[in-house]
């Protein structure tokens, strides 16, 4: 297992959002953490990325307390996307890409040809590349969703966390988001965690899912596994039907519309 | 995701951008040569051009060679390293604050100087006049240090920082009206520091000041990528490798170095930190690794020809400086804040 936490405490100055949290990415593969809004999904990730100290407990990369480890060394093995983002200013998307090989670099001197490489695949895998020499500020959200992704994989990681990566993205961009992570992960190796909300693409991409509620991890497994009725009722609130995707043989979540409540007159 | 557009050559439009940011230096490197070379030769009394290479070549009368050797050229190398520090050190706080009207001012740094440095001259007076700059240095350190201090929480935001930095600043002011009032008798000479004015700084001075800027100017420099990688905002910085809070203490704290030896030397020359990265920025764009040494550039263009204009618009008096760099900055300033408004 090359990233886990082990019962983490997690908090933001006073507000407690996990007491006792443990868990191990499955190495090599896509795992997906799923959970309703303000479940702690994001600052889960955060910890594992060391942007967030955990208050107890600790986080393990490559059998090493994240904490202690230079944080430039890190980023040479994970990259984070995290979920709000800053997009400076009158910066193209080709220079914004560069700074994916900020961790490999030397404070000064030229690029190296690697350097070169690495940017060039990442714009032309997230269908960027032509873009290269937009402002990112005067970009659609979802293409400049797609250039925070090109930053990331610019990194060259073994380890890629990204939180809500699909977020402004059309439907066409995120299975071909997904698909390319999914072959990062099949052809390359890489261990992929991504926070996700929609259960039919984690159903249709994770080899692992982790459910999160209230800062508690409540059940993890396969999407077979976890993507049941139960699941839904309890942690989602919500009545769902589960089918079979006819292709892939995952399973298939079909919320179902509530009673209707009556309108106050 | 494959790429399906053909796209310009990536080489070819930053070589562009490269050659673009290279014609830039050159001007500002031949614009600074020109103005020094005038600025030599106005004194209280003009001097012919001719009569400074005399000097400089040593074939001058004694008289015009210490006039040129002790005054005109200590004085020049001094609006050097103070127009490059106070640049440099601008483009790194409005950065680091990621506001472009941050500067020097705004973490308190001027201000503070101006208040150790006023103590020294009105309530210690029999002080030599060298330790002022070191007192200066002192106050602008300690006010920056108190005001990171008082912003840090665990960490620190750019909007703590300015919002601790401006309410410093209105302390100190206040200081600085107290001893002014309090101890009249020696105002006269503060009021000329506290404008800035390079007026008899001698070799002393320079000796005092060059080696901060010598020192430190590189360092920001070379923080250049660094910073910029901090534009993206804490998490993904470091995401991208950086100690986001160490890289900001050491980017404020060299700036903080670089404004407060500025200060020190000429006192408060308004408004040159915070629009020599303006037009900086304007030339050759955002990235620090090219603004710095450009804001350092053009913040030496605007304090010398500062000087050179106090010194030759009514000779043989004086104008400080710093009085010309606020009646030129300030409208700057009134646009530039409109601008932004928006
Ligand atoms: N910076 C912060 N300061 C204080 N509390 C925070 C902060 N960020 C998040 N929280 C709180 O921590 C809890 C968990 O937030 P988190 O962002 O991890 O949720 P999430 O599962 O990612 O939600 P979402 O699906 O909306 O992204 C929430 O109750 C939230 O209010
Ligand atoms: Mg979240």
């Amino acid at each position: 297992m090359r990233l886990s936490a082990e019962g983490v405490e997690l908090r933001y100055d006073r507000k407690v959002v996990a007491r006792n949290l443990s868990l191990e990415i499955p190495d090599n593969q896509v795992s997906v953490l799923i959970g309703p809004n303000g479940s702690g999904k994001s600052t889960a990730l955060k910890s594992l990325a060391r942007l967030l100290r955990p208050a107890g407990g600790r986080v393990l990369l490559d059998g090493a307390s994240i904490q202690s480890l230079p944080t430039k060394e890190i980023a040479r093995r994970l990259a984070i996307l995290p979920q709000v983002l800053t997009t400076p200013e009158a910066i193209t998307v080709e220079d914004l890409v560069w700074f994916g090989r900020h961790p490999h670099r030397r404070t000064v001197g030229a690029p190296s040809p690697q350097d070169r490489e690495m940017v060039e695949w990442a714009l032309r895998s997230t269908d960027t590349a032509a873009l290269r020499d937009q402002y990112v500020d005067q970009l659609s959200g979802g293409q400049r969703q797609r250039v925070w992704i090109a930053v990331c994989l610019a990194q060259q990681t073994g380890l890629l966390l990204l939180d809500e990566p699909t977020t402004f993205l059309d439907v066409t961009y995120q299975l071909e988001l997904l698909d390319l992570l999914a072959r990062l992960n099949g052809e390359e190796g890489k261990t992929i965690a991504m926070v996700l909300h929609d259960f039919n693409m984690a159903a249709e991409y994770a080899d692992h899912i982790f459910v999160l509620a209230a800062g508690e991890l409540v059940c993890q497994g396969t999407p077979r596994e976890v993507l049941t009725k139960e699941t839904m009722r309890t942690v989602f609130s919500l009545d769902v039907e589960i089918g079979v995707n006819p292709r892939s043989g995952r399973p298939l979540v079909i919320p179902l519309r509530r009673r209707p409540v009556s309108l106050p007159a | 995701m494959t790429a399906i557009a053909p796209s310009p050559s990536p080489a070819s439009t930053a070589a562009s951008h490269r050659t673009a940011r290279g014609r830039w230096y050159l001007a500002a490197a031949g614009l600074a040569v020109v103005v020094t070379a005038y600025s030599l030769t106005v004194a209280s009394v003009p001097l012919p051009f001719g009569d400074v290479v005399d000097a400089l070549t040593g074939r001058a009368d004694d008289a015009l060679s210490r006039l040129i050797w002790d005054y005109q050229i200590p004085r020049i190398i001094l609006c050097w390293a103070v127009g490059a520090g106070l640049g440099a050190s601008g483009a790194v706080l409005q950065s680091v604050i990621r506001n472009p009207l941050a500067s020097p001012d705004v973490l308190g740094v001027t201000r503070g100087a101006g208040v150790t440095a006023l103590f020294v001259v009105l309530i210690l007076p029999a002080t030599p006049l060298s330790l002022l700059p070191v007192a200066a240095l002192a106050g602008g350190v300690t006010v920056t240090v108190v005001v990171y201090t008082l912003a840090y929480r665990g960490g620190t935001t750019p909007i703590r920082l300015a919002l601790v930095g401006v309410a410093a600043s209105a302390c100190c002011e206040a200081v600085i009206r107290f001893l002014l009032m309090r101890y009249p008798q020696n105002v006269n000479g503060s009021l000329i520091w506290l404008a800035g004015s390079f007026f008899g700084r001698t070799w002393q001075t320079v000796a005092i000041t060059v080696p901060w800027v010598v020192v430190c100017l590189p360092v920001v420099v070379f923080l250049g990528r660094r910073l910029d990688v901090m534009g993206l905002g804490d998490p993904m910085a470091v995401g991208l490798g950086e100690r986001a809070e160490g890289t900001r203490r050491l980017a404020i704290a060299v700036a903080v170095v670089l404004a407060s030896g500025a200060v020190a030397a000429a006192g408060t020359l308004s408004f040159v930190s915070l629009i020599a990265p303006h037009i900086a920025r304007r030339l050759i764009g955002g990235r620090m690794a090219a603004l710095t040494p450009m804001a350092a550039a053009v913040g030496v263009l605007l304090t010398l020809g500062a000087d050179t204009l106090g010194r030759g618009i009514s000779p043989p008096l004086e104008i400080p400086a710093g009085l010309i760099t606020a009646v030129i900055g300030a409208p700057y300033f009134l646009y530039l804040l409109m601008r932004t408004g928006r």
